[in-house]
């Protein structure tokens, strides 16, 4: 790929790009008679004319990246499978979203469930897989229903199953309802959690694509990413690339929540801004003013007002010390205290480490301990220095990213709102009145549930 | 200290403590409820039938595992010493193997669940937006804390972490359906319906089932409720409704790079 590095973001459009949200209004768009009648497995017969390595050329023209969370290349990952193997290759689709403030793949497959399922069999077919896994988190269970229903719809249409359209290609695909933890949307602890046992992150090298599930080569996509095939497929890498950035091309779906007016999914062109953004939701709810904000979930450094004009691909955020991962906006105004919610955060790590590595397990752990002190107004200036250290102690040294993404908020937030760590001890407590974030009329105080 | 014998944080107001690394898998035997328990089951024939016909759905047979064990709570109402046992004999492994699994994972209980779990996400996003609202009203509502059940066995209450709801913050979980956009009194008023036998629809998807039915839908058999509800909710539809109305699209699709061939066009 060559691109002019920090040039994103001319001829940025300032629109959206409904592909993957397009079919969401229909009614009953999710089963296969309404998926089919507006374009759905066009695609899979395309591609079922073509050889399995023109798809993956095409994926790589396309320029797609995970939209999981790394942004890894997804042609180049398919490209890792080796030809000769022995063993049958997996195709397994990263259903767990459980990132805090991810919430783009459950409305896909509760809407659109056909689109996965189009795009699961294409990219069985371009990486050689007879059985795919969609692994979706257990906590969804209108969602798993339409999952399961669609996979039935596309057994009985001949799309799945033994020689698909006559095409001679065999798949099966199964459902797996995975039973509360984050950390099995690692790619490597989910494998491990698919194969019946605790999801505990593997040593990598072997990578999944050499030895994945049950030791075969397997690929492990995210949903979105997945979803995004058929349509590269039908309209071509150009027609891709035509949307976003050099390095970022395509679109993604983008999803804010919090204190704006009209939160949702937006599917936009990769670059596309907070502030555009903002603007077609409403803005900030009314009277207040954007405090901070993740771009891509919590895992990813939070930013503040003046980042919101920054192009919102792999390169900007990065530029700008965070990243893009999941799309995930979540929003904050000027009421909400930034130490009560990271303090949450690392709660959230805390209770998601899978307990493998010391730091991970142990330093949340202090953390959480800490922040409790910051909270109710006891901690110092030396506390917020042990904080530092010790987010240097489990980035890095840790087994996953599972232990990055914890220290994240911790770090950044101490960079942008360092005084306000300091008013929790000179006030004695917390500031902030947290009836005044809630978006509903709290009638008395404690009501709120500040440390609830 | 460390955090394996850590305790319940009251002072706080912190709910009992909760953590995966917290059992370590060799301890599994401590985790096991009383012997008198198993008396209780529910497993049956039936039940070890349809464990076998998970297991048919993979290439190994361990991956049925955590599938069997949504089937186990699915008819006793949580991970009975019955069904570990259950689990360990279809699949060759030791009972201490399947515990082991159990406890690491936040949806199996270890304790019966009521007729209806309630979550309340209480992680950053939907606690800030008035989850913890919510929360302490529900607790205080119903007598209950964290991960306890009412005890007429109703009710359990859960706080939860983000459930990929954020855009209709606050969000409470029911038989883990979505409850949309709730307030503290929105809430309690879903509690009361439901201790007093009464349908509660969710936002999104169909009335809310039991916490066994929806266990068994888990486990990959169906209830045919798959229609109900609506195909996304209002949030979802926030961009493209907005798209519509100014006119927004993707660019029209290139040039496909091989023509559809077969006949069966369907528009
Ligand atoms: C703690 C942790 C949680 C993750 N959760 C998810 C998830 O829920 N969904 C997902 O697609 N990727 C998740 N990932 C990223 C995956 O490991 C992996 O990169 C991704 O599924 C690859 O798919 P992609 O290349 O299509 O993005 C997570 C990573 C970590 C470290
Ligand atoms: S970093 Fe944390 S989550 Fe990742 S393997 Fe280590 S203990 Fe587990
Ligand atoms: S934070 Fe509650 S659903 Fe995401």
């Amino acid at each position: 790929m060559t691109a002019t590095p920090g040039a994103p973001g001319e001829a940025r459009a300032s629109s959206l790009t409904p592909v993957l949200t397009e079919r969401w209004d229909l009614e009953d768009s999710f089963t296969r008679r309404v998926y089919e009648r507006n374009g759905g497995y066009k695609a899979l017969r395309q591609a079922l004319q073509r050889s399995p390595e023109s798809i993956v050329e095409a994926v790589k023209d396309s320029g797609l990246r995970g939209r999981g969370g790394a942004g890894f290349p997804t042609g180049m990952k398919w490209s890792f499978v080796p030809k000769d193997s022995p063993k049958p290759t997996y195709l397994v689709v990263n259903a767990d979203e459980s990132e805090p403030g991810t919430c783009k793949d459950i409305p896909l497959m509760m809407a659109d469930p056909h689109l996965l399922v189009e795009g699961v069999i294409i990219s069985s077919y371009a990486i050689g897989a007879t059985h795919a896994f969609i692994y979706v988190r257990g906590e969804v269970l209108t969602v798993i229903r339409r999952l399961q229903h669609a996979v039935v719809e596309a057994y009985e249409a001949g799309f799945i199953g033994a020689n698909i359209l006559g095409s001679g290609f065999d798949l099966e695909i199964t459902v797996h309802a995975g039973a509360g933890a984050y950390i099995c949307g690692e790619e490597t602890a989910l494998l491990d959690s698919l194969e019946g046992r605790r999801g505990q992150p593997r040593l990598k090298p072997p990578f999944p694509a050499v030895a994945g599930l049950y030791a075969s080569p397997t690929v492990i996509n995210n949903v979105e990413t997945i979803a995004s095939v058929p349509s590269i497929v039908s309209n071509g890498s150009g027609w891709f690339r035509s949307m976003g950035s050099e390095k970022s091309p395509g679109y993604g779906i983008f999803s804010l929540s919090g204190h704006v007016t009209r939160p949702g999914q937006y599917e936009a062109p990769l670059g596309v801004t907070l502030n555009e953004l903002l603007d077609m939701a409403g803005g900030i709810r009314a009277g207040h003013e954007l405090k901070f904000w993740t771009p891509g979930g919590s895992s990813t450094p939070m930013l503040t007002a003046e980042h919101a004009d920054v192009p919102l691909d792999f390169e900007g955020m990065a530029g700008v010390g965070s990243m893009l991962g999941t799309r995930a906006l979540q929003i904050f105004d000027d009421t909400t205290c930034v130490v009560r919610a990271t303090g949450r955060w690392v709660e959230f790590y805390k209770h998601e480490s899978c307990g493998k590595c010391t730091p991970c397990r142990e330093g949340f752990w202090w953390m959480v301990q800490i922040f409790d002190r910051l909270e109710q107004g006891q901690g110092t200036e030396a506390d917020l220095e042990k904080l530092l250290d010790m987010s240097d102690n489990i980035a890095g040294r840790s087994f996953c990213a599972l232990a990055d993404g914890g220290v994240a908020p911790v770090m950044s937030s101490i960079q942008y709102f360092r005084d306000e760590y300091i008013a929790h001890f000179e006030h004695g407590g917390c500031p902030f009145d947290p009836a005044d974030s809630a978006l509903f009329t709290v009638e008395r105080q404690e009501e709120a549930g500040v440390n609830a | 200290m460390s955090p394996s014998d850590d305790v319940t944080n009251e002072q706080s107001g912190r709910p009992e403590e909760r953590m995966r690394s917290g059992v370590p898998p060799e301890d599994a035997a401590a985790t096991r409820p009383g012997v008198a328990d198993s008396a209780a089951t529910k497993l049956d024939a039936k039940a070890r039938a349809e464990m076998l016909e998970i297991v048919a759905r993979y290439p190994e047979p361990r991956s049925a595992l955590l599938p069997m064990l949504h089937l186990v709570q699915s008819y006793d109402g949580y991970v009975t010493p019955a069904g570990i046992e259950m689990c360990a004999e279809v699949l060759g492994l030791t009972e201490a193997e399947v515990a082991a699994v159990a406890t690491f994972y936040t949806m199996y209980k270890r304790r019966p669940v009521g007729d209806y779990h309630v979550g309340v996400c209480t992680n950053t996003l939907c606690a800030i937006m008035g989850g913890d609202a919510i929360w302490s009203e529900l607790s205080e509502h119903l007598g209950v804390g964290h991960d306890e059940t009412t005890d007429d066995g109703t009710v359990s209450l859960e706080r939860v972490e983000c459930n990929a709801a954020c855009d209709y913050a606050p969000v409470l979980m029911v038989n883990w359906e979505f409850v949309d956009n709730q307030t503290p009194q929105s809430a309690r008023e879903l509690v009361d319906t439901l201790r007093s036998g009464g349908a509660v629809n969710s936002s999104r998807g169909p009335r809310v089932c039991t916490w066994k039915q929806a266990e068994r839908v888990l486990a990959g058999f169906p209830d045919g409720a798959e229609t109900q509800g609506v195909s996304a909710g209002p949030a979802s539809l926030a961009g493209l409704r907005l798209a519509k109305e100014k006119g927004w699209t993707a660019p029209t699709g290139g040039q496909p790079e091989l023509d559809a061939t077969s006949g069966e066009d369907q528009k």
